[in-house]
Order: C-alpha cells, then sequence, then structure tokens
C-alpha cells in the first residue's frame, strides 16, 4: 500500500518534471532552430533546419551588413562604467550609513528606503526632458548617469545591511594604531566586503544590461542602440521578415549571460534575499 | 587624531544629560545663547560675538558668496517658477520649470547652511553660559574631519542621487500641475500651470476616466494573476524536486532556473516571434496538432492577457524556485518525521510545515515580487506593444499603467497628463511599500535606522 503510493507520487513527480522541462526548453531550441534556418523569414522553416546555416551569424559579425557588433559594444561600455561607477558610490555612502552617526542619518536612510521602491523609470517624461535640455540625449554618459542614480539607493541599503555585520571593534583598533577614517575604509572595512561587492557588481552589470525603457527613450540614432533596442528595432521595423538574423542575434546574447548567470547564480539568489527588493 | 575626537564627542555626550538637569535648578546669569542666536540672524555674528573669529568670517563668506553666485538664478527662478514665462517668443517654459527646481534645490541648501548657522550660534553661546570654554580653532578644524569624514564621503553620491533621481521626481510632480501636451509646447506656445485640472480631467472626461479604470483594473488583476501563478508554480516546483528519489536532481534545477538566466528582453522578443499569428510555432506546430490553429493572440486583448500572464509565469517562477530551495533544504528532517509517525498525508504535511515555515522566511520578497510586476514595463511593452488597439479608449487593450504613461509621453505627447497618472501610480506603490517596511523586522531595529 505504502509502496504503491510512493510510486504513485513518483510518476506523477517525473510527468510535471518532463512537462516543465518541455516548456522550458522549447522556447529555446526553437530559437536556437531559427537561427541556423537558412532563409530570412520563417515560413515554411520546421524547427530542426534541413539545410542548416551559419549565415545569419556571419551576417551579425560583418559590420558592413549590420550594426550589431557596435550595440554588443555599446552595451558592455554601458554596463561595465555603471558598474565601477556605482560600486565605488554605492560603497562610500553605504560606509558613511554604517560607521557614523551625524545629523540627517535618519531622514537620508528613509529617503533611499523609498526612493528604492519607486523604480526610475517612473520619471521618463522628466529624463526625457531633462536630457533633452541639457543636449544629453543620444548619449551613453546621459544613460550611465540615470542608471548609476538609480542602482545607488538600493544597493546603498544592501551594502550598508552588509557592513552593519562586520564588528565595529575592528575599526576601533585600527584606529588606536593610528590609522585615518580613509585607511580604515580602504584597508580594512572593504577587502572584509568583498562578498557583497560581488554581489554588488553583478547587480549593477546586469540591471543595464537588461533595461529596455530607458535606453529606448534616451537613445535615438542606430550606432548609439544598446542591444535591448537594437534587438527591439530588428524585430519592429521588418515584421518578422528578418526573424532568423534576429533568432541569431539573442543566441548570441543568451549564451554568455546566461553562463555568467549560471555560474554566479549563488550570490544572486543571496543578494537578492538580503536585499529583499526587485526580483 | 580621530580616535581623540571621538573620544571628546563621548564625553561631552555624557556630560550633557546631567548638565540639564543641574540649569533647570540654578539659572544661569548670562544669556549668550539668545544673544548668539539674536545676532547669526546676519551670518557669522553669532559667532563673532562668541569670540569665533575664524568660524564666524566661514559663514559669513559664505553665505556672502551665496547671495552673490544665485542673486539672478534665485530672482529670476522664482519667478520663472511662478510665472512659466509670459511671452512665447523669449521665454521657454520648460526651461523655466527646470531653473526653477534648481532654483528650489540651492535655497534649501541655502537655508540648510542658514540654520547650522543659527544652530551653531546657539550651541556655542550655550556653552559659555554654562561657563565652559567654546572650541578653539584646532578643535574646530578637528570637529570639522571627524565629523564632516561622513558627509564627505556621501557628498559625490547624494549629488548624483540629487539631479537623476530626486530632480526627475520634483519635475513630474510640477509637471502634473501644468498643461504641458501638444498644443501647449514650448518653443512656440507656453505652458500654464492648471492646479488639479490634469487629476480632475482623468476622472471627469468620459474617454480619460474609462481608459484609466480599464488600465487600472487590468494592471490589478495582471500584478495579482502573475505573480500568484509564478509564486505558487515556483513553490510547486521546489517542493516536488526536494522530495527524495528525484535522479539528476542537480541538472533539473539548472535546467528549471534557466528562465531566469537569459535576459528577459531577449525571451519576451522570442515569445512574441513564438505567438505571431503568421508564423509563430505556438499556432502553426502546437496547436495545430489539436485542431486549433488559428487562436489570435497578438489581435484580441482577451488572448494577449492569457499568453502575457503565462510568459510572465515561465519567467518569474525560477527566482521563487531557487529561493524556496534554499528555504526547504534549512527546514529540519525531524519535523516531517513526527508528522509520520503522526500518519499526516503528503497534503497535511504541505500545508501546516512546509507551506508555512516558507511563506515566513520569504514573505517580504513575495511582496516586491508584486510591486515588480505591478511595474513591469519590459514585458508588456516588447511581447505586443500593449496592444491590441481598442475602440473608444486612448490605451491599448494590454497596456499597465507604466507602458500607457510610456504612450502618454512617447508617442501623444500628453505630458501633463502623463505626470499625473505617474502620481498616482508612485502614491499607489509607495502606499504599498510603506505598509510592507513598517512589517518587517528590519525596520524596527533601532541600529538599522
Amino acid at each position: 500500500m505504502k509502496n504503491r503510493q510512493r510510486v504513485l507520487q513518483l510518476t506523477f513527480s517525473y510527468i510535471v518534471i518532463l512537462a516543465m522541462i518541455a516548456i522550458i526548453l522549447y522556447p529555446i531550441l526553437w530559437i536556437v532552430g531559427s537561427s541556423f534556418n537558412p532563409g530570412n523569414s520563417l515560413s515554411g522553416s520546421s524547427i530542426i533546419p534541413k539545410d542548416a546555416t551559419l549565415k545569419h551569424y556571419k551576417e551579425l559579425f560583418d559590420p558592413a551588413q549590420s550594426d550589431y557588433l557596435i550595440w554588443y559594444w555599446n552595451t558592455i561600455k554601458i554596463c561595465v562604467l555603471t558598474m565601477l561607477l556605482s560600486v565605488a558610490l554605492v560603497c562610500m555612502t553605504a560606509y558613511s550609513f554604517s560607521r557614523f552617526r551625524f545629523v540627517g542619518r535618519k531622514n537620508g536612510l528613509m529617503t533611499f528606503l523609498i526612493l528604492q521602491m519607486i523604480p526610475n523609470f517612473a520619471a521618463l517624461i522628466a529624463i526625457y526632458a531633462l536630457a533633452n535640455l541639457t543636449g544629453l540625449l543620444d548619449t551613453h554618459l546621459a544613460l550611465i548617469l540615470v542608471y548609476t542614480g538609480g542602482a545607488i539607493p538600493m544597493n546603498t541599503y544592501l551594502m550598508k545591511g552588509y557592513l552593519d555585520t562586520i564588528p565595529k571593534e575592528l575599526d576601533e583598533s585600527a584606529r588606536m594604531d593610528g590609522a585615518g577614517n580613509l585607511r580604515i575604509f580602504w584597508q580594512i572595512v572593504m577587502p572584509l566586503a568583498k562578498p557583497m561587492i560581488a554581489v554588488i557588481c553583478l547587480f549593477t552589470f546586469i540591471t543595464p544590461f537588461t533595461d529596455f525603457i530607458l535606453a529606448r527613450i534616451l537613445l535615438r540614432s542606430e550606432d548609439k542602440f544598446t542591444l535591448a533596442v537594437g534587438l527591439y528595432e530588428m524585430i519592429a521595423d521588418q515584421f518578422g521578415n528578418e526573424f532568423t538574423l534576429f533568432a541569431a542575434g539573442s543566441v548570441l546574447i543568451a549564451v554568455p549571460i546566461s553562463l555568467l548567470f549560471l555560474s554566479l547564480q549563488k550570490y544572486f539568489v543571496s543578494g537578492l534575499t538580503a536585499g529583499g527588493t526587485k526580483g | 587624531m580621530g580616535e581623540r575626537q571621538q573620544k571628546i564627542n563621548d564625553e561631552e555626550q555624557k556630560k550633557r544629560q546631567p548638565k540639564h538637569q543641574k540649569k533647570k535648578k540654578t539659572q544661569t546669569t548670562t544669556n549668550h545663547r539668545k544673544i548668539a542666536l539674536g545676532l547669526s540672524i546676519l551670518p557669522g555674528f553669532g559667532q563673532f560675538y562668541n569670540k569665533q573669529i575664524f568660524k564666524g568670517s566661514a559663514f559669513l563668506i559664505l553665505m556672502a558668496s551665496f547671495f552673490i553666485a544665485f542673486s539672478d538664478l534665485l530672482q529670476f527662478g522664482f519667478w520663472g517658477l511662478v510665472t512659466l514665462g509670459t511671452d512665447p517668443n523669449y521665454d521657454h517654459s520648460i526651461v523655466l520649470l527646470v531653473e526653477g527646481i534648481l532654483t528650489l534645490i540651492v535655497t534649501i541648501l541655502g537655508l540648510g547652511v542658514y540654520a547650522f548657522n543659527l544652530r551653531d550660534a546657539f550651541k556655542v553661546g550655550k556653552q559659555r553660559d554654562l561657563n565652559e570654554e567654546p572650541n578653539s580653532i584646532r578643535q574646530q578644524y578637528q570637529n570639522l574631519v571627524g565629523g564632516g569624514f561622513p558627509y564627505l564621503m556621501m557628498t559625490p553620491g547624494f549629488l548624483l542621487l540629487v539631479f537623476v533621481v530626486i530632480f526627475p521626481i520634483l519635475f513630474v510632480i510640477l509637471l502634473s500641475f501644468t498643461n504641458y501636451d501638444l498644443y501647449h509646447s514650448p518653443p512656440a506656445n507656453l505652458v500654464d500651470w492648471v492646479g488639479f485640472q490634469n487629476f480632475i480631467d482623468i476622472f471627469n472626461i468620459p474617454i480619460w476616466r474609462e481608459t484609466f479604470f480599464s488600465v487600472l483594473a487590468w494592471t490589478v488583476i495582471w500584478t495579482f494573476g502573475a505573480t500568484t501563478l509564478q509564486i505558487a508554480l515556483g513553490i510547486f516546483l521546489a517542493v516536488l524536486m526536494n522530495q527524495k528519489g528525484i535522479i539528476f536532481q542537480k541538472t533539473i534545477r539548472t535546467i528549471f532556473i534557466l528562465p531566469w538566466a537569459v535576459p528577459a528582453f531577449v525571451s519576451i522578443l522570442v515569445f512574441a516571434g513564438m505567438f505571431n499569428e503568421t508564423f509563430g510555432t505556438i499556432n502553426r506546430d502546437i496547436l495545430a496538432v489539436f485542431g486549433l490553429g488559428d487562436i489570435p493572440w497578438l489581435t484580441n486583448p482577451t488572448y494577449t492577457k492569457i499568453a502575457l500572464i503565462m510568459i510572465q509565469t515561465w519567467l518569474g517562477f525560477p527566482f521563487i524556485f531557487a529561493m524556496v530551495t534554499g528555504v526547504l533544504q534549512s527546514i529540519p528532517n525531524e519535523l516531517y518525521e513526527a508528522a509520520d509517525v503522526d500518519g499526516a498525508s503528503i497534503f497535511q504535511k504541505f500545508r501546516s510545515i512546509t507551506l508555512p515555515l516558507v511563506l515566513y522566511a520569504t514573505a517580504p520578497i513575495m511582496i516586491t515580487q508584486y510591486t515588480f510586476n505591478f511595474n513591469n514595463f519590459n514585458v508588456i511593452f516588447l511581447f505586443n506593444g500593449g496592444g491590441p488597439a481598442v475602440p473608444e479608449q486612448n490605451a491599448g487593450g494590454t497596456d499597465i499603467l507604466i507602458s500607457w504613461i510610456y504612450n502618454l509621453t512617447m508617442t501623444s505627447a500628453q505630458y501633463g497628463k502623463a505626470a499625473a497618472i505617474t502620481m498616482i501610480l508612485s502614491l499607489i506603490v509607495i502606499t504599498v511599500a510603506l505598509w510592507q517596511f513598517r512589517r518587517t523586522k528590519s525596520f524596527q531595529e533601532e541600529d538599522m535606522m
């Protein structure tokens, strides 16, 4: 009796698991299959193309035929610069919040708490109008600044929470030995905060990478696009006439990012659980 | 140096408490604090009175240069903010609005320094009343370096925050009280203050009212439907995978994480292709098998909504899955063994042990999933642009508030109305967020704040 129930339970589990695997892998296989499809559109193709070809990938890598490589470079550039700038600012701000008691601290923390709840693209009218007025429309600088500003509240909270767990006695003893504030920050606290710095690096790199709306608002000319905007334009303009090219482009984005993600997945989970903010 | 300064601060704080009480009993004979405070109405003079020449001149120079540097901006900025320009040939209302906000920020900073000046004079005056020596220049310098360090560290981040986050928010708030749209748009025309007209219009003009409420209704259904489904699926699969006797556990878990690993914008665009009515694989390959080859996924709002909720479930469950898996592994086995002894069924065990523990550990994050989907622009816009179009309203059939705001701004140039809707949206999000954070433990811990 007990045994039969157990077999039934396992059989049911495996059916669900197999169904889920099919649902998850089908879109992925379909897009990979499409990318090897010789035609430009998908009409008359099957999921495993009979005469598979790499020509769409070659087309993407040919600067004369597509801006894809430029978009890739733009995206990497924006992500790395945003990451570096954010991490520097976040560490400095979080250190102040964690280690000092100063006038305005409580109000500052409260402001950060509320700001992290409003997505910064909610003010997209303002961002657009301001960029337009300051001449920063269609520049990567505007995008980097907006991403960094948007990253500060949430990540500062995350970092401050971590720094609070590093014992203050370490600071005190360093101070006894004559270390100044900057030295304590740089040589004592920051090296101990490395795990959280890694998490914040990851977040501030991936957020601009996957953002669509701000890049779409701020970037106008095709050679300035990021991958998200470029890929969207590719499929939106042509009504599916360049779908196979789009498919190849998608695969080239999804593969490296997925590998990066899977290898660092435990940082994501721990960071998101600690911050409890965005998903 | 820093250590000594901190010690001084500590001692000061310890002293202050009893001093306070003593003062109440024996009235001080001198009244330096009030005189110093009064003189400080002219910045610096209170400090001169307290014989702190250096500090006083610093305040005086700071405030004087503030007025000299910003006198034009102060006059012109407030004029522009109030009138938004009078002559469309010369005045650009939006530039004036931006300058106005800048003036506001500068004024607040100035008032901050001024208040600090008053406070400082009063504090030092009080020290003198209590017959303490005012700090020497050396001590003042140490105070500045020690006490100023956190401010110094925060300045770059704070300034950036002011200009790219707080500035836009102020701009949107002010914009929602103007008539800025296609017909009132510089340089040809002026923008005017209209008070609450935008908010009144949204609730009074039939087309706006109907659009607003139908968009809001869908936003709510979308938020609850998609989020609840992704959470339920995530928990279900995590529990399923946590059973003993499942083979290839690690590989299967990795596969379940995959939808999270692929950047969302790529997956959504791929889904848009899959659901495409002419070449999409859903109609052509999968549903054709069942004889249902022509479902209008992208042209019928109801089908688009169903597709969107399914896609978001696909995109969102892996995060819940990964998180709940972590929680499950920390639940002690004894609980289940005890339940087995009592003869509990699987469902009883799940309902009374697993679910409460999981929800307790992850509730705050679950709630943020709801706020995230409430503003999930990417999936709505990339899948079908908020479409298909619906008659008798100015938003698409699957537009949620945030994507409707985007369309009002970028395609129909209804800036004022869009700003008003943004205000309503932010109000909803902030209310939910504050409600949530009042409940979390970290908010109540004293040291946290």
